[in-house]
C-alpha cells in the first residue's frame, strides 16, 4: 500500500488513484477501480488518514457509498447507504450521492453526504450507516429553496460544499445548485439562506433571498469567519459576522470574467485562493475563455488576481468541475486539477508552473488530495 | 424459486447468474434476495419502494412493474436492465 500522497480521481467511468513520491514530483496511475461506475466523489478521512469513502452509482443502479480501509485495495458497501426517509411526503428518492464531507475534527466517524435531489445525510460510524437529516430534508422551506420539483440545472440539482466551522461542529454551511448558500447554527435542526450580496442574474429579481447558484463554497480553517464561493454569477468573499457577499471576481480581467466551478483556499493563508475560469458567455461553453486555459490566484483576498498558465497548453478547451481542483498542504502548496477531457495537471509551486501527470482518463468529476500518513507530528 | 441476476448486480451474488429466493410477491422475493445478498435491493428499488428507471423485472415471460405481483415457487423471476448511454 502506498504511503506517499495520493490523488483520488473520480470519473464518469470509474475511479483511479495517482500515487506520488514524497516530493510530489512523479505520480503513478493505478488500475481503475469501479470501472464503468459513475464516481462523483472519493475522499480520505483527514482525521484518521485511513477511511476512504467513494460515492457512486451507475446509469441504472441506485446510488451508494463504498468504504475502504486499505486505500482502495478492498471495498465494503455501506450497510445503509444515504437515502431519503421511506414514506417521504414528497416521495423523493436519491439519484446520486454527489458530495462527501468528513465531519468536525472532534467528531470522529461523522460524515456528511450531499445528494441529488438536494438531500443532506449524516453518518456517525465512518460512512457505514447513513440517516437523512430531517432538519434540512423536511424543512418547511426546502421545496422552495431546492426549487422542488423543477430541478432547473442540466444534470439535476445537487447539494454540495458542506463546510464545517472548526470552532463549532453545530455550525455548518452548504450549497445548492441551484438554490443558494444556507447556514445552520444548531447542528442542522434549522437553516437559513445566506445569499445577501450575491447575484442571481438568471432570475427576474437579481438579488433574491435564495435561488442562487453557488458552484463551490469554501471556509478557511484558520479564519472560519471568512468564506469564499465560486458562483454561477461570479467569485465572492464573505467576512462574518457582516454576512454579505462581496463580488471580488469584479477584479478579474474583463476578457476572462469570473465564472467557473471550483475555488480552493491556501491552507495557511486566508488571503490566497485559486480558481479556474471558464467561458460563461453566450450559451455558456464552460470551456477555458478563448481556449486559453489558466489558473488564477489571488494573494490579497480577491482584491487582485494573477494569471498562472506556465506549462498549460496555449490553446485548449478545458472544463474543470467543482470537485476537480484540490490542494495539498506542503510548502509550497501543491495545486491540482482534473479536466472533463481526462487530464490531470499538477503544480508543485502554488500554480507558478504546471505539469500534466495523467491523461486519457474518462471525464473527470473529482480530484481530491489525500495523505494516508499523518505527517503533522 | 430461481432468480436470474444481470451482470451489473452479480457483484452482490458472488458472480452467480442464477440464485434462489423465496416470497409470495416480487417484492418479497427482492427482500429475501437482499437478506441473502445485502445491498442488492436498493440498487434496484428506491427508498419509496419504486423500481428504479431502466430496471425491469420479468415473472416468467411477463414484464411486471408492480412489485406486489404475486409469485409462486414454480415461477422464475428475471431481473434485467435496459443498457443505455455511452
Amino acid at each position: 500500500m502506498a504511503n506517499g500522497p495520493v490523488l483520488l480521481i473520480g470519473t464518469r467511468k470509474g475511479a483511479w488513484m495517482l500515487t506520488g513520491d514524497a516530493q510530489r514530483g512523479t505520480w503513478r496511475e493505478t488500475e481503475p477501480m469501479f470501472l464503468g461506475h459513475i464516481v462523483h466523489h472519493a475522499v480520505l478521512d483527514p482525521r484518521d488518514h485511513r477511511t476512504l469513502l467513494l460515492a457512486t452509482r451507475t446509469g441504472h443502479l441506485g446510488p451508494t457509498v463504498f468504504r475502504s480501509q486499505d486505500l482502495g485495495q478492498t471495498w465494503t458497501e455501506a450497510s445503509r447507504p444515504p437515502a431519503f426517509a421511506a414514506g417521504d411526503p414528497l416521495e423523493r428518492s436519491l439519484r446520486a450521492v454527489f458530495w462527501l464531507s468528513p465531519g468536525h475534527a472532534e467528531e470522529a466517524g461523522v460524515w456528511y453526504a450531499g445528494g441529488s435531489p438536494q438531500g443532506l445525510f449524516r453518518s456517525e460510524d465512518g460512512g457505514d450507516t447513513w440517516a437523512p437529516m430531517a432538519g434540512w430534508n423536511d424543512h418547511p422551506n426546502w421545496p422552495a429553496w431546492a426549487e422542488w420539483p423543477e430541478e432547473g440545472t442540466p444534470d439535476g440539482s445537487m447539494l454540495h460544499s458542506v463546510c464545517i466551522d472548526p470552532r463549532d461542529p453545530a455550525h455548518l454551511y452548504l450549497g445548492l445548485s441551484a438554490g443558494g448558500v444556507f447556514e445552520t447554527v444548531d447542528g442542522g435542526s434549522d437553516w437559513a439562506p445566506l445569499n445577501a450580496g450575491s447575484v442571481a442574474a438568471f432570475l427576474p429579481d437579481e438579488e433574491p433571498e435564495y435561488g442562487h447558484d453557488p458552484h463551490c463554497i469554501r471556509l478557511h480553517p484558520l479564519q472560519p469567519d471568512r468564506l469564499y464561493q465560486q458562483n454561477h454569477c461570479g467569485i465572492y468573499r464573505m467576512d462574518r459576522p457582516e454576512g454579505r457577499w462581496v463580488r471580488v471576481g469584479d477584479n478579474m480581467p474583463t476578457e476572462v470574467g469570473d465564472i467557473g466551478f471550483p475555488i480552493e483556499l491556501h491552507p495557511r493563508d486566508p488571503d490566497t485562493a485559486w480558481v479556474f475560469p471558464m467561458d460563461g458567455t453566450d450559451v455558456w461553453p464552460r470551456t477555458s475563455p478563448d481556449g486559453r486555459p489558466a489558473v488564477y490566484v489571488t494573494r490579497d483576498a480577491g482584491e487582485s488576481w494573477a494569471r498562472r498558465d506556465a506549462g498549460l497548453p496555449e490553446r485548449a478547451w478545458l472544463t474543470v468541475k467543482r470537485q476537480a481542483m484540490t490542494l495539498d498542504d506542503s510548502h509550497p502548496v501543491g495545486v491540482y486539477f482534473g479536466t472533463t477531457s481526462g487530464e490531470v495537471w499538477a503544480s508543485a509551486d502554488e500554480g507558478d508552473s504546471w505539469n500534466q501527470i495523467a491523461s486519457h482518463l474518462p471525464e473527470i468529476y473529482a480530484v481530491e488530495f489525500a495523505d494516508p500518513v499523518d505527517r503533522s507530528s | 424459486m430461481k432468480v436470474r441476476i444481470p451482470t451489473p448486480l452479480r457483484s452482490y451474488t458472488d458472480q452467480q447468474a442464477v440464485v434462489e429466493a423465496e416470497g409470495a410477491t416480487v417484492d418479497e422475493v427482492l427482500v429475501d434476495l437482499d437478506r441473502q445478498h445485502p445491498g442488492i435491493r436498493f440498487r434496484m428499488v428506491d427508498e419509496q419502494g419504486r423500481l428504479r428507471p431502466h430496471m425491469k423485472v420479468f415473472v416468467n415471460a411477463d414484464m411486471v412493474r408492480a412489485l406486489d405481483t404475486p409469485v409462486t415457487d414454480a415461477d422464475e423471476v428475471t431481473i434485467m436492465q435496459a443498457l443505455s448511454g455511452g
